[in-house]
């Protein structure tokens, strides 16, 4: 039987409000504030912020869904989503809202630059790799050694795809799959070397101009991007090695160029 | 097997609830709530069961953490014109004080006052949101509500003075 006297700890006062109080303990700490109104006070403050909120907030949960976020428009046509959100985020520039949000930080997803394919493409390649390199199981779906990996990505991407030698760079290709981009599929080959560390090939059609080679860091990584030929490339790996990144990045175009 | 989209469909309003409560405009919030489903129907094929309201608000607040990093910049000083109060009805100046009380909190002590208060969410539940453990969430939440009720009780101060 609990104590009716025990003191109330300030955890358990938060937790009344919350309904988070094991039930052994509700009826004590309810006494409790019976009995010292300026904890009883506190609570009801809490309390109030709670209904604060509700006032003003949950209309917004009763409105009806704007168009935006319809989910078949969005699984469909995600270039529409792109324009709806910089047009938005031209809206909050305006507004003076949000100027910093337009500044050029990969981290703060595709949105800030919606309009540029690039950008577009090396934020996908960057979060698979971020979602991929992290998998123990199921980093890639198809491995190294089935004899379909290349000719698969290659046709569903639209060119001969060469998975280039990186031993001179102490990784091994692992294997690969195929991930939905900005204009089409894109290939994402996945390499490792001994202490387990993964360094990411992303290939895709891109209607973009030829770019040369481009750096950007976000988190703790690292990638170098480049556009040829229609085609947009990212090699994305630990952050701060970027002369590394752009020696994997020339042997994948050699190899590749080599017929 | 609880079906995906319908699921993601029926959070709509909770999420645009939740977003515009952290962001304080409603465009910025529907565009957070639009790269979330997006991203929530990219990874339908990676939903392995679990929660999918907890996965839908983790998402959500990872990018709002993220879109808050660039702002973050330059120093932040969020200043309310003064002369929107006056004639303000008592409704309406209410739900002026609880934003302006949200918006002097910093990012993780809102989305858990959030999470907690306005979308229900349990402590284990914003626990795992927020990767970080219950004890965290708690201290959060304590912190959170300590300054709201301060800003709140000093609101209060300042319209008697007016009077």
């Amino acid at each position: 039987m609990t104590e009716p006297n025990m003191p109330v700890t300030e955890d358990e006062l938060h937790a009344l409000v919350d309904n988070e109080l094991p039930a052994d303990r509700r009826a004590a700490v309810e006494n409790w504030i019976e009995t010292h109104p300026e904890d009883a006070a506190r609570v009801a403050a809490w309390r109030t912020i709670g209904d604060s909120l509700h006032a003003r907030y949950d209309a917004v949960a009763d409105e009806a869904i704007p168009p935006s976020l319809e989910l078949d428009r969005l699984a469909s046509r995600p270039r529409s989503w792109m324009i709806g959100v910089a047009a938005a985020v031209l809206l909050a520039f305006a507004a003076g809202g949000a100027i910093g949000w337009l500044a050029h930080d990969a981290s703060a997803a595709a949105v800030a630059t919606a309009a540029d394919p690039v950008t577009s493409m090396r934020e996908e390649a960057l979060a698979a790799h971020r979602l991929y390199i992290g998998e123990v199981r199921h980093p890639i779906e198809v491995r190294a050694e089935e004899n379909h990996l290349l000719p698969w990505l290659s046709r569903r991407i639209g060119m001969t795809l060469r998975a280039p030698d990186l031993t001179k760079f102490d990784l091994k290709l692992l294997g690969g799959r195929l991930l939905p981009c900005v204009d089409g599929p894109a290939a994402l080959l996945m390499y490792e070397n001994e202490k387990g560390e993964r360094v990411t090939l992303y290939a895709t059609q891109l209607k973009a101009p030829r770019t040369s080679f481009r750096y950007q860091e976000a988190d703790k990584f690292g990638a170098i991007f480049w556009v040829a030929d229609n085609y947009g490339w990212v090699v994305s790996g630990p952050a701060g090695d970027k002369p590394r990144l752009k020696g994997i990045a020339m042997a994948a175009i050699e190899q590749g160029e080599r017929r | 097997m609880i079906a995906f989209r319908p699921s993601v469909e029926a959070m709509i309003p909770a999420l645009r609830r939740y977003a515009r409560a952290l962001t304080r405009d409603a465009d910025i919030a529907d565009d957070l709530v639009q790269d979330t489903l997006v991203r929530a129907l990219r990874s339908e094929r990676l939903f392995h069961g679990g929660d999918i309201r907890s996965w839908l608000y983790t998402i959500l607040t990872n990018l709002n953490r993220n879109r808050r990093r660039s702002l973050a910049r330059r120093p932040t000083i969020s200043q309310f014109n003064e002369d929107d109060e006056a004639g303000a009805n008592g409704t309406e100046a209410e739900g002026r004080d609880i934003e302006r009380a949200l918006v002097g909190l910093v990012e993780e002590q809102r989305s858990a006052l959030l999470l907690v208060m306005l979308e229900g969410l349990t402590y284990r539940e914003v626990a795992e949101i927020q990767g970080v453990p219950i004890g965290t969430v708690m201290s959060r939440l304590a912190r959170a509500r300590s300054h709201i009720k301060s800003s709140l009780d000093g609101e209060k101060v300042m319209l008697r003075r007016v009077k």
